[in-house]
């Protein structure tokens, strides 16, 4: 038999609320523990119970996260959405359903091979209540699936254990539909099939976890007080996350209380509006949100910015406009997050593209927006927010202290001839502020939305409002120099390719796809906005530049073009916007096809 | 507005307080708004409060919103940092000032159009949380600096200055107060310093959230016969139903009153309410009593002044979350830093 090891898509599809998702949970945790890569899709509906939903696992032992289009092995187990499922399954690729009710003749391929199992027959002798019968269904096809594709059965039971740890009355139960499954794929189906999965050393010391926890946590070790937020999807997990380790990991030792304040806001102005005055007041603070709230927090990142207040937002990317498609994810707010607010104003940004780097980057907005005295808009999406990613260990750096920016003393005031809210003392555009109640005659300054002088007094005055504004764009320049920097792999190729945040996630294998065909690429990661100087030097180091990017309107290259002023023929567009994330084969084909339309030059020695 | 700067130096026999300032030490700038603006009486009267008190000048976070009241902590309290925030907005911004740093003094001045109108939710959701502050209105009925707009607290009825009538139902934001959640509720009128003043003091005092609507009359837009905002009306149809006199916790509590209508509240920080009731039967502690009684007497036309609610031993929104009672912009690295050891914890979860 030619077994094909660890490198497939397994898709399970079942009904929202049906308990599903832990058994298909486990799966994937499975799989990871025997070290095998893996990266995990939920493709959820906005619906609390009775929709269609479908987890996909990624399987692959080359380590490619990105998604990949078409699906092996389909566990069907909606009947709503059969005749869908059904199609998806790739040829040659494998059905298992419940066949307990027959499948219909009108769905069967015969270019696929189904794999019936009695699911629901089997549980009727075995659970008496009907509420355990639905929920062990999905145990049933996991215990099959283990049987089929060769899971070490240890790393399931030892899960099961984990899992209901407490309610060991669970445990039993819960091993024995396992085994039920296991034993049928090993007595009636020809168990394991050509697909398997087996022991592998490729996942190495990473972990697995989904973005919003990992931005959680990395509020809580940059040292976040204050977060206020308001529930909408997908971000809601991030506030989640903050508050359930916060409970845990920043209780005060003496007095048994909380060393950080959280509120649930009553919407999304509100929610910034306390971030604005915990920073404004000395606290580190932040936010998440997705795309409406960011439209609905612009009035105040306005403010933010033009009386130079700290903040931090995280964006979650969903798919829009207007409530759009909220359970689906995109690259679509970037031009909405750049320019927020009426007036000339930016803000800026940070695209992280793993778990890892949510941590990193939750920690690092803090410190840069206490520098730069400016709210910081981290970019996330639901692909990257609410799917378990591997990731590289998250690491802290015990020497490590806060920046908390240009912050006067009372003994600095003390100290000092002028202070000055707004001037410009060190040529970097920003000034030095205090807090309030800082010093009993020295210090207090009123900050406001309005235009003002540089010791902070209203002013209608032409010359000091220009002044004020260039000192703005000089504090741009200071940003840019301390945001992080793109990561570029580039080998002297004319040719390039940007992208940013989960993009980056398909990248290596759409590489590797088009390497055969004679594309090399050189590549850029854009990792903030403004623009490192890596960033301009890249565009102007290559003839063309595709920029692959997860919305209709190519937003990142309408930034490129707008900050750089470079020529717009030179950066492609490749866009993808549906809703689920972009895929390395719609990469591979847009490049490939854009090559064959183009007549462009491909490497002589193609390499196979 | 005048455009005579205050001199800095100061006749050098003021009064000085507790703690050597005299009341120059809590003013602010030079106002900008109307001559005669009710507004800048309730200014002078917060000064006039916080120099009684001798509470540090320097130790309030002061936060408005948009309009002609928002304007105004710039006229008191200069040693003090101030932000004039967004339109509507003043209580998430002052929330957060608030968590930032629980041992601050946390003044919000709001006008009717930023609490009644666009700022409503933000305005009920303050009350609910019970944020510890002191929230004020300056509440004319009318959108000063766009010229002359009916807000939301105007009565129905009451003309505008060309005679114009409003035909709407008005916003009693102490109702909302008292039924939300707000632990003191207050209203007073800007003319009468007298009953104001001791309010101020007490709603500084007090833990929680103090909420004083303060009628003060626009005399440019809202001040005119047929208004039921003008200095003329309001001195003609308000009842005072309970006086306050704020007695600090080391003063002498002398018994000059009757006490058969009066009443001393005790104050969770030592200090003592003496509540001077006007109507005998009113019971400040009886919410729901005073909800009544103030919609009763406002569908006979009057507005009812004093304090009207009180229960000095509620929770504040810190006391609610359990923070810790060190302000949260003192803790360091030591305190919210969990460190490396911890995240390998972390790590071996997800694995």
């Amino acid at each position: 038999m030619n077994v094909n090891y660890n490198d497939f898509v397994i898709r399970f599809a079942n009904v929202n609320g049906s308990g599903s998702a832990s058994a298909n949970g486990m799966f994937a945790k499975a799989l990871f523990r025997m070290g095998i890569p893996v990266a995990t899709r939920n493709i959820f509906p906005s619906n609390i119970q009775g929709l269609p939903t479908w987890y996909e696992v990624r399987v692959s032992e080359q380590g490619y996260l990105g998604r990949r289009e078409g699906v092996d092995i389909m566990v069907a187990m909606n009947a709503e959405t059969l005749v869908e499922d059904v199609t998806s399954v790739r040829p040659g690729g494998y059905l298992l359903y419940d066949n307990s009710k027959l499948l219909s003749k009108t769905l069967q391929r015969d270019d696929i091979i189904e794999i019936g199992i009695p699911i629901a027959n089997m549980l009727l002798p075995e659970y008496t209540d009907p509420k355990q019968r639905s929920l062990f269904k999905n145990i049933v096809y996991l215990g099959a699936l283990a049987g089929l594709l060769n899971i070490e059965f240890d790393v399931i039971t030892g899960m099961v254990a984990t899992q209901y740890k407490g309610k060991d009355a669970l445990i039993a139960p819960n091993i024995h539909a396992l085994e039920i499954g296991r034993q049928y794929a090993y007595d009636y189906l020809q168990a394991p099939l050509p697909i398997q999965v087996r022991h592998s050393d490729a996942v190495g010391d990473r972990i697995m976890l989904d973005g919003n926890m990992a931005a959680g946590l990395g509020c809580i070790y940059g040292g976040a007080t204050v977060c206020a937020w308001y529930p909408i999807t997908p971000s809601t997990s991030v506030a989640e996350a903050f508050e359930q380790h916060a409970n845990r990991l920043r209780i005060d030792e003496d007095s048994g209380q909380k060393n950080f304040a959280i509120i649930q806001a009553e919407d999304e102005l509100a929610a910034i509006g306390m971030v604005i005055g915990a920073a404004w007041n000395g606290a580190r603070s932040f936010t998440a949100t997705s795309g409406p709230g960011v439209s609905l927090m612009s009035e105040f990142l306005g403010l933010a910015y033009f009386a130079e207040i700290p903040a931090v937002l995280w964006d979650i990317q969903r798919a829009g406009p207007s409530t759009g498609m909220p359970t689906r994810t995109q690259q679509s707010d970037v031009l909405a997050a750049a320019y927020a607010s009426h007036g000339d104003t930016k803000h800026p940004l940070l695209f992280p593209a793993t778990p890892k780097e949510c941590f990193d980057f939750a920690a690092l907005a803090l410190d840069l927006a206490d520098r730069l005295q400016t709210p910081i808009i981290v970019l996330s999406d639901l692909e990257l927010g609410m799917n378990d990613n591997l990731s590289e260990p998250l690491e802290w750096d015990d020497a490590r202290r806060y920046d908390r920016g240009k912050v006067l003393s009372a003994q600095d005031l003390d100290e000092m001839e002028v202070f000055g809210r707004y001037l410009d003392v060190d040529g970097d555009g920003i000034g030095y502020r205090t807090y309030p109640g800082a010093h009993p005659d020295k210090g207090a300054f009123f900050t406001r939305g309005t235009s003002r002088d540089e010791f902070a007094a209203y002013t209608e005055s032409p010359e000091a409002y220009e002044r004020n504004m260039l000192r703005l764009l000089k504090k741009w320049e200071t940003a840019r120099q301390l945001l992080p920097a793109a990561e570029v792999d580039a080998h002297e190729s004319r040719v390039g390719v940007l992208f940013y945040g989960t993009t980056a996630l398909p990248m290596p294998e759409a590489m590797d796809l088009l390497e055969p065909e004679g594309i090399k690429l050189d590549a850029c990661r854009v990792r903030a906005f403004p623009f490192s100087d890596d960033v301009q030097a890249f565009i102007a180091d290559h003839e063309l530049i595709f920029v692959v990017e997860q919305n209709r309107d190519a937003q990142m290259r309408t930034l490129l073009i707008n900050e750089f002023e470079c020529d717009p023929k030179k950066l492609v567009p490749i866009t993808y916007y549906a809703g689920l994330s972009i895929s390395a084969d719609f990469i591979f084909k847009s490049i490939s096809e854009y090559y064959s339309q183009n007549k462009l030059p491909r490497l002589t020695e193609v390499q196979s | 507005m005048t455009f005579v700067a205050k001199p800095k130096a100061h006749h050098p026999n003021l009064p000085l307080n507790e703690i050597g300032l005299t009341r120059r030490d809590y003013e602010g700038s030079v106002s900008t708004l109307c001559a005669g603006c009710g507004h800048d009486s309730v200014s002078a009267a917060i000064v006039q409060a916080c120099a009684e008190l001798a509470l540090p000048p320097h130790r309030f976070a002061k936060v408005s919103g948009i309009g002609c009241s928002s304007k105004t902590p710039s006229y008191f309290l200069n040693k003090s940092h101030g932000l004039n925030s967004v339109h509507g907005r003043m209580p998430s911004v002052i929330t957060g000032a608030n968590l930032a740093n629980r041992d601050l003094h946390c003044i919000g001045v709001s006008g009717d159009g930023d609490s009644a109108s666009i700022g409503m939710g933000q305005f009920a959701h303050i009350m609910r949380r019970r944020i510890n502050m002191l929230y004020i209105v300056d509440n004319n009925g009318t959108y000063g600096l766009t010229k002359g707009q009916f807000s939301a607290t105007n009565d129905k009825g009451s003309t505008s200055k060309k005679g114009v009538p409003n035909l709407y139902e008005p916003i009693d934001l102490v109702s909302m107060a008292m039924q939300i959640g707000a632990s003191f509720v207050a209203r007073s009128f800007s003319g009468d310093k007298r009953q104001l003043v001791p309010l101020i003091k007490a709603g500084l005092r007090h833990k929680g959230m103090a909420f004083i609507d303060v009628i003060s009359p626009c005399v440019a837009f809202n001040n005119h016969q047929g208004s039921t905002k003008s200095y003329e009306h309001v001195r003609q149809h308000t009842q005072n139903v309970v006086d306050a006199d704020y007695i600090e916790p080391h003063e002498e509590i002398t018994a000059d009153y009757d006490a058969g209508s009066n009443e001393d509240v005790q104050m969770p920080d030592g200090s003592t309410l003496r509540l001077y009731k006007l109507d005998a039967d009113y019971d400040v502690h009886d919410r729901v009593g005073a909800l009544n009684y103030v919609q009763r007497r406002h569908e006979e036309g009057e507005a009812v002044t004093g304090l009207l609610y009180v229960d000095p031993d509620a929770a504040d929104c810190h006391e609610i979350m359990d923070t810790v009672c060190r302000p949260l912009n003192e803790l360091n690295e030591a305190d919210l830093c969990p460190g490396q050891e911890a995240l390998e914890g972390i790590n071996a979860s997800f694995r």
